[in-house]
């Protein structure tokens, strides 16, 4: 794996997104530990925040994001305003969603990190079956089926399993999207929670796409009607049922390779929901 | 009157003599069941069968009604304070160490309010169960607050209540209420119960009627003017209160109990469509919350969690969905869940209806099952029901959901089509109408009936014959049914949703057309309800809002109910929509 060679980038580059995916799973699970009852949204998107600045984060993909309650399952949300921190406090048993994309030396993380404070049987029953979706998307990506069909197969597979499609309510549907190098500025300013940088890139690569018949984002649209693109996927699978939602987040790299174990796999195996998974059996 | 088996003994106490009568081992958790207005103990007759296997349960006769003897004078012989000794009195007899668990009904209920709110009886008391009876305190603060600052919804509330208060008023009318009982009224009484009140007709009343109900008039006179005039401040309850509301009650307002959470911190709210004399009419629910409640209270069982809305109607009442493995069906059997309903989810794949019934269990119910049952099949149908009788109970709640899509031109469709798509949708809904709501017919005390149509069922199209058709007879089916067993306090509902984004796309037949046609037809239906994206959850919310509300015809979807407006003012525009060609 580490001779990969994702769309021709190296293996160092593909150590540095690692590293900045590692640091924000650690800066989840620290947040997560220090949750209590009572902590809102908003602090609890402010501990992230703090954590990575210290550790040297100064620039995002998006800042980060909290969500309490049924808001992990996005319940009545109608406008992007809703995805920010509000004021919900935690209380015992509730699920929470920390989702953050930290900037770190140039490289980019998304993550999406589901728990809940303390004992939720039905959280935990969310957790352990998003396991399929990790094992169905990487199948069929390696498979190179169209990335609208995978979109349309997790969706399938969520109906089957009871759930609802909550990814759906992101932007654009989007089950996932393209991540990539970010160069650093000393001065980079938010557009309504993500890095400018980060869109620059997003945007350009949308350009890019639309000229050759892809896209940087993964939906449910025409848009997406194509096999993977070589490059690195942030994917976020959201389960949500009845006030209860679970996601993980993590970066698939997808390569040119002919090999089919080299074509597509997971950047880092070693993240919290995974090792849950093996600890579960 | 048969208390039968019950063990008998007499408390003297303040001048009377009580009438007690126990039933069950001693060893275990006392329930003491108090009658009201005008009853015996013998009003319990039912309830107590059913708790007597699992509880020491206690009745006696209030002072002046059945075998208890009268205080004499009668006139300030029945205040609250003395009932509450005679309370005390039974209590230490029965139960000299161990607190005991509270059951009123009516009269039983207010005395029971005092008992349970009084200094005196603090640690004799484990929990509370109160039916159709407030707490004069309480009443008397409710007024006040209500004429104080008279809101127009107040002063509604106000007459409402004291529109359902007439008899109070007559009762309060020196000697003609004994007149009239000891008389005519005592006679017809029992005849008058079972026309009104649907109590079903046996060896209750009793034959002491008039008598109980001549001296029980002092109940009111004694207490009903002087606690209204100064209700006490400080009625709190000292142990956990759990209110059963009958929707129907013809004497008491449901908003008598708005407040409660103020006075009883530890509320258990339940509520079932009924009237007034739930003891007599529905002995297996009352039974039911009230031994779910001690046994929490006792700390045999953790205490309900069911977090959903209509949980106060709902819970620990025993669901059946059928096609309960994906889409509406599922998504009803989750919504009952979330209101603690226990559920039996049917459908004809095992593995689904599997995985329904284990994230039911997850949402809060606290029991569920999963059957493997085709319900075309009318012999394993009449199995079933006769495994879901024998071990669960009898279905209070039925929905017939299960149904498949057949879509294509009159002359494309085959008999064999026609038969597949009756057999699930009409015949699917015969039978369970059939086996299950005779059940609940012969047993007596209400139940629900939900039939899933469809807005095809009239809204015609030229796409839809077979299916139109038999989601028709489903409608027709379920309306001739409410007819036929209103009398019996079972509701029947056609539910009509509509375009819902479900599985019904893909699994639906396109006739007249090859494999790979249909494939393609489904996959774009799918794709087109997936746009429209009505969620089942909203399906299922209109189900259970349907049952409480006892709903007969219920479309779902903004388009099902705009057809359904159209479909009596204007049918023409919707047999002008039935030509249109649909979009393939």
């Amino acid at each position: 794996m580490t001779t990969a060679v994702a769309g021709g980038r190296a293996s160092a580059d593909l150590a540095g997104f690692r590293r900045v995916q590692r640091l924000a799973y650690e800066c989840a699970k620290a947040v997560a530990a220090r949750l209590r009852p009572g902590v809102t949204e908003r602090e609890a998107a402010r501990m992230q925040r703090e954590w990575l600045r210290e550790r040297g984060v100064s620039d995002w993909f998006h800042m980060p994001f909290a969500w309490f309650g049924d808001r992990t399952a996005f319940v009545d949300f109608r406008v992007p305003l809703q995805f920010f921190p509000t004021s919900r406090r935690l209380e015992p048993g509730m699920p929470f969603i920390l989702d953050m994309a930290p900037v770190y030396e140039g490289y980019t993380a998304d993550i999406g990190y589901s728990g809940s404070l303390g004992p939720n049987p039905l959280q935990h029953r969310l957790m352990a079956d998003l396991e399929a979706h990790r094992e169905l998307i990487l199948r069929e990506v390696r498979e190179r089926r169209s990335l609208r069909e995978i979109y349309e197969d997790v969706d399938r597979l969520m109906v089957r399993q009871g759930y609802a499609n909550r990814h759906r309510a992101y932007p654009f549907g989007v089950i996932a999207h393209k991540v990539d190098r970010v160069r650093e500025r000393r001065f980079s300013p938010r557009l309504f929670g993500f890095g400018t940088q980060a869109l620059k890139g997003l945007a350009s690569d949308a350009l890019h796409g639309h000229r050759e018949g892809w896209s940087p984002l993964w939906s449910p649209y025409r848009f997406s009607d194509h096999p993977p693109r070589p490059g690195l996927w942030a994917v976020e699978p959201h389960l949500g049922f009845r006030g209860t939602g679970a996601k993980f987040e993590e970066i698939l790299v997808v390569t040119d390779s002919r090999d089919p174990e080299e074509s597509a796999f997971w950047l880092d195996d070693d993240l919290p929901h995974v090792r849950r998974w093996a600890e579960d059996e | 009157m048969t208390l039968q088996g019950a063990r008998e003994r007499w408390v003297r106490t303040g001048g009377v003599e009580l009438c007690v009568a126990e039933l069950g081992d001693p060893a275990r958790p006392t329930v003491v069941l108090v009658h009201g207005y005008p009853d015996s103990k013998e009003v319990w007759s039912e309830v107590a069968a059913r708790l007597a296997g699992r509880f020491h349960v206690v009745l006696y006769d209030v002072r002046g009604h059945g075998r208890s003897s009268a205080p004499r004078p009668l006139r300030g012989g029945f205040t609250l304070e003395k009932l509450t000794d005679d309370f005390l009195a039974v209590v230490d007899a029965v139960s000299p160490g161990r607190p005991v668990h509270l059951v009123g009904h009516d009269w039983g209920s207010v005395q029971s309010w005092e008992f349970v709110t009084v200094k005196r009886t603090e640690g004799r008391i484990a929990s509370f169960t109160s039916m159709s009876g407030p707490s004069l305190d309480h009443f008397g603060h409710w007024i006040n607050k209500r004429v104080q600052r008279p809101t127009p919804r107040r002063v509604g509330q106000l007459l409402g209540q004291g529109a359902k208060s007439w008899y109070v008023y007559l009762l309060h009318t020196p000697k003609l209420p004994e007149l009239a009982w000891r008389g005519p009224l005592g006679k017809r009484w029992p005849r008058l119960l079972e026309r009104v009140e649907k109590v079903p007709p046996g060896d209750y009343p009793t034959s002491s009627l008039p008598e109980d109900a001549a001296h029980g008039v002092w109940l009111y006179r004694d207490n009903v003017r002087a606690r209204l005039r100064r209700p006490r401040t400080d009625a709190y309850a000292h142990a956990p209160v759990q209110l059963i509301t009958p929707a129907g009650d013809a004497f008491l307002s449901e908003r008598l109990y708005d407040e409660l959470e103020l006075w009883a911190p530890r509320l258990t709210r339940r509520t079932l469509p009924a009237g007034h004399w739930i003891p007599r009419t529905r002995p297996d629910q009352v039974s039911a919350w009230i031994e779910e409640f001690v046994t929490s209270v006792e700390g045999g069982r953790p205490r309900p969690e069911a977090s959903g809305r209509y949980s106060d109607r709902f819970g620990g009442q025993l669901v059946l969905v059928t096609g309960a493995g994906s889409g509406i069906g599922r998504a009803t059997a989750f919504a009952f869940a979330e209101a603690g309903a226990r559920v039996v989810a049917v459908d004809r794949d095992p593995e689904s209806a599997v995985r329904t019934a284990e994230l039911a269990r997850l949402l809060g119910a606290p029991e569920a099952w999963a059957e493997t049952v085709d319900v075309t099949d009318e012999q394993a149908m009449e199995k079933l029901a006769e495994k879901v009788r024998t071990e669960l109970g009898v279905v209070d709640v039925l929905v017939n959901n299960a149904g498949i899509g057949l879509s294509g031109g009159f002359f494309d469709t085959t008999t064999d089509d026609w038969r597949a798509v009756l057999d699930v949708n009409l015949w699917g809904v015969i039978h369970g109408c059939r086996v299950f709501g005779k059940q609940m017919s012969e047993r007596g005390q209400g139940g629900h009936i939900v039939n899933i149509a469809s807005a095809a069922a009239y809204q015609p199209s030229r796409a839809l014959p077979a299916y139109s058709t038999s989601k028709a007879a489903v409608l027709m089916l379920s309306e001739c049914l409410r007819a036929e067993l209103a009398g019996e306090d079972i509701g029947v509902t056609a539910l009509c949703p509509g375009l819902v984004n479900t599985n019904i796309t893909s699994t639906a037949r396109f006739a007249g057309v090859d494999s790979e046609e249909e494939a393609r037809r489904q996959k774009r239906t799918a794709r087109l309800y997936g746009l429209r994206n009505y969620p089942p959850e909203r399906v299922a919310d209109a189900v259970l809002r349907a049952v409480v509300r006892n709903e007969a015809v219920v479309p779902v979807t903004p388009e099902a109910r705009a057809a359904h407006v159209l479909s009596r003012f204007s049918p023409r525009v919707l047999r002008a929509l039935a030509r249109m060609r649909p979009p393939v």
